[in-house]
């Protein structure tokens, strides 16, 4: 028999996750959508810091946040906490 | 070597990179994807980042996708801590031969509380007896949610899951919630502390000590689940907040064994008028529902009154003398 085991130099060291998730949209889960007024807002940027996903941007430059809707999943969260309610989430028909 | 204090603005975590990525697959308003992004953002790095199986291992490494922008194993259910004291001990022996280029780098092992409080803990336990120069984060979500939401030694007295369900039978968990710090505590480790998402500065501020100290250092941190709980994706931080002023879930730190309370619950020490009923935590949270119904009013004075003991015990390990309100 001249079967070849390959040796532990030879096989896949493990699976690897080659792409970033950035590459993977997640915005078209939400029902609801956060929308901000600008006025209201303080740019406290509480909201950036407790969003789950990552989808609300602080600008230092602009001296502004942004969202990031591909991401965004609806949640509430940035709702919830934002000291000055400045956010109310809309349907996505009415936000549009 | 004393390392001077980190300090930092909201401003300074928002403009910082995430390391923990967007485009995870986690549900909406998940908890524990906020803890991570708070305590990725305070690493110092280079970071190394090993994780056992359960719900943000899977949400973020789903193939060809990856979450993470440092390098991160992934690992099984119970090996998280063994994973990371192997990670450590290969970078002590690269110092050694002088092919490591960086002064330190951070070895964080995550695992929820399945992966910790259970089948993790023989894993944890021995990586802190040895000895070993890493962080441990339990990001706890109070059960198995990645596999339906069953029970474990974190679960909470009284909440329903899938294997302590709410009926005729049991009113929910019959056992309490095993107090995993305070055993990590009796460890004589250098380093142990409970946080609070809601409480960011805190949480944040708790990594980069547990990075910073030599040896191992363990972090518990509290991290609502909407889906296992059944509560408002929109209120994880709210219940983040409840539970601590409830003295469900009070914030301390144990350095060297010298016990504190942090800011949040030291303020409810020194005020305890603050310190809320347990039940404004419970309700809304669909785990809890049953525990408000007449037939179960046993239950929420059995609720408060361990939330009591406990608070009463931890004060006292503190240095504090209890003071009712
Ligand atoms: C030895 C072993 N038993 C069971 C499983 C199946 N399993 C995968 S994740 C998980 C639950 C994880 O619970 P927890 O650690 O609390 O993390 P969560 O999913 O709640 O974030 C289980 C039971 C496994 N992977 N390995
Ligand atoms: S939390 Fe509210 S006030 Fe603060 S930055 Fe966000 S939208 Fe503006
Ligand atoms: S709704 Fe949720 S996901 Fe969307 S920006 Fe607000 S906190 Fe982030
Ligand atoms: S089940 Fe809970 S912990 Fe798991 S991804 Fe969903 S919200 Fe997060
Ligand atoms: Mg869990």
């Amino acid at each position: 028999m001249t079967h070849h085991n390959k040796n532990w130099k030879e096989i896949a060291p493990a699976g690897v996750c080659s792409k970033s998730s950035i590459g993977f949209l997640t915005g078209d889960w939400k029902t609801y959508t956060p929308v901000r007024d600008p006025e209201k807002c303080t740019r406290c940027v509480l909201c950036v810091i407790f969003c789950p996903d990552g989808a609300i941007k602080w600008h230092p430059e602009k001296n502004d946040i942004e969202f990031d809707y591909n991401f965004c999943k609806g949640c509430g969260i940035c709702a919830n906490q934002c000291p000055t309610n400045a956010i109310t989430m809309r349907l996505e028909q009415e936000s549009k | 070597m004393t390392t001077q204090e980190w300090k930092f603005t909201a401003k300074d975590i928002a403009e910082k990179p995430d390391l923990f990525l967007a485009g995870h697959r986690a549900c909406a308003g998940c908890g524990p994807a906020t803890v991570f992004r708070m305590i990725m953002k305070a690493t110092r790095g280079p970071t190394i980042v090993t994780e056992a199986t359960g719900c943000m291992e899977v949400v973020s490494s789903i193939y060809p996708y990856t979450s993470w922008a440092v390098p991160w194993l992934h690992t099984a259910f119970e090996t998280s801590a063994s994973n990371a004291s192997g990670i450590e001990a290969a970078l002590k022996i690269m110092k050694k031969k002088g092919r490591l280029n960086h002064e330190h780098v951070d070895v964080i092992a995550f695992a929820g509380d399945g992966g910790t409080y259970d089948i993790g803990i023989q894993a944890l336990s021995g990586a802190v007896e040895r000895g070993h120069d890493f962080l441990f984060v339990l990001y706890d979500n109070e059960a198995y949610m990645n596999t339906g939401i069953q029970r474990s030694g974190g679960t909470p007295h009284g909440a329903a899951t899938t294997t302590s369900p709410a009926g005729k039978s049991i009113p929910g968990k019959l056992e309490y919630k095993k107090p995993i710090a305070d055993i990590m505590v009796a460890h004589n480790m250098p380093y142990v502390a409970t946080a609070s998402p809601y409480y960011w500065k805190d949480l944040m501020t708790k990594v980069r000590k547990g990075l910073e100290v030599e040896g191992p250092a363990f972090l518990h941190v509290f991290a609502p689940c909407p889906r296992g709980w059944r509560s408002d994706p929109a209120k994880s931080m709210e219940y983040s907040k409840l539970a601590v002023e409830s003295c469900v879930f009070p914030v301390w730190e144990s350095v060297n064994g010298h016990c504190q309370l942090s800011i949040p619950s030291k303020l409810i020490s020194l005020a305890p008028q603050k310190k809320r009923p347990v039940d404004e935590y419970l309700k809304g949270q669909g785990r809890f529902r049953h525990i408000f119904k007449p037939q179960n009013k046993k239950l929420l004075v059995d609720v408060q009154r361990m939330t009591d003991a406990r608070w009463e015990c931890l004060l006292r390990k503190c240095g504090e003398t209890p003071k009712t309100a």
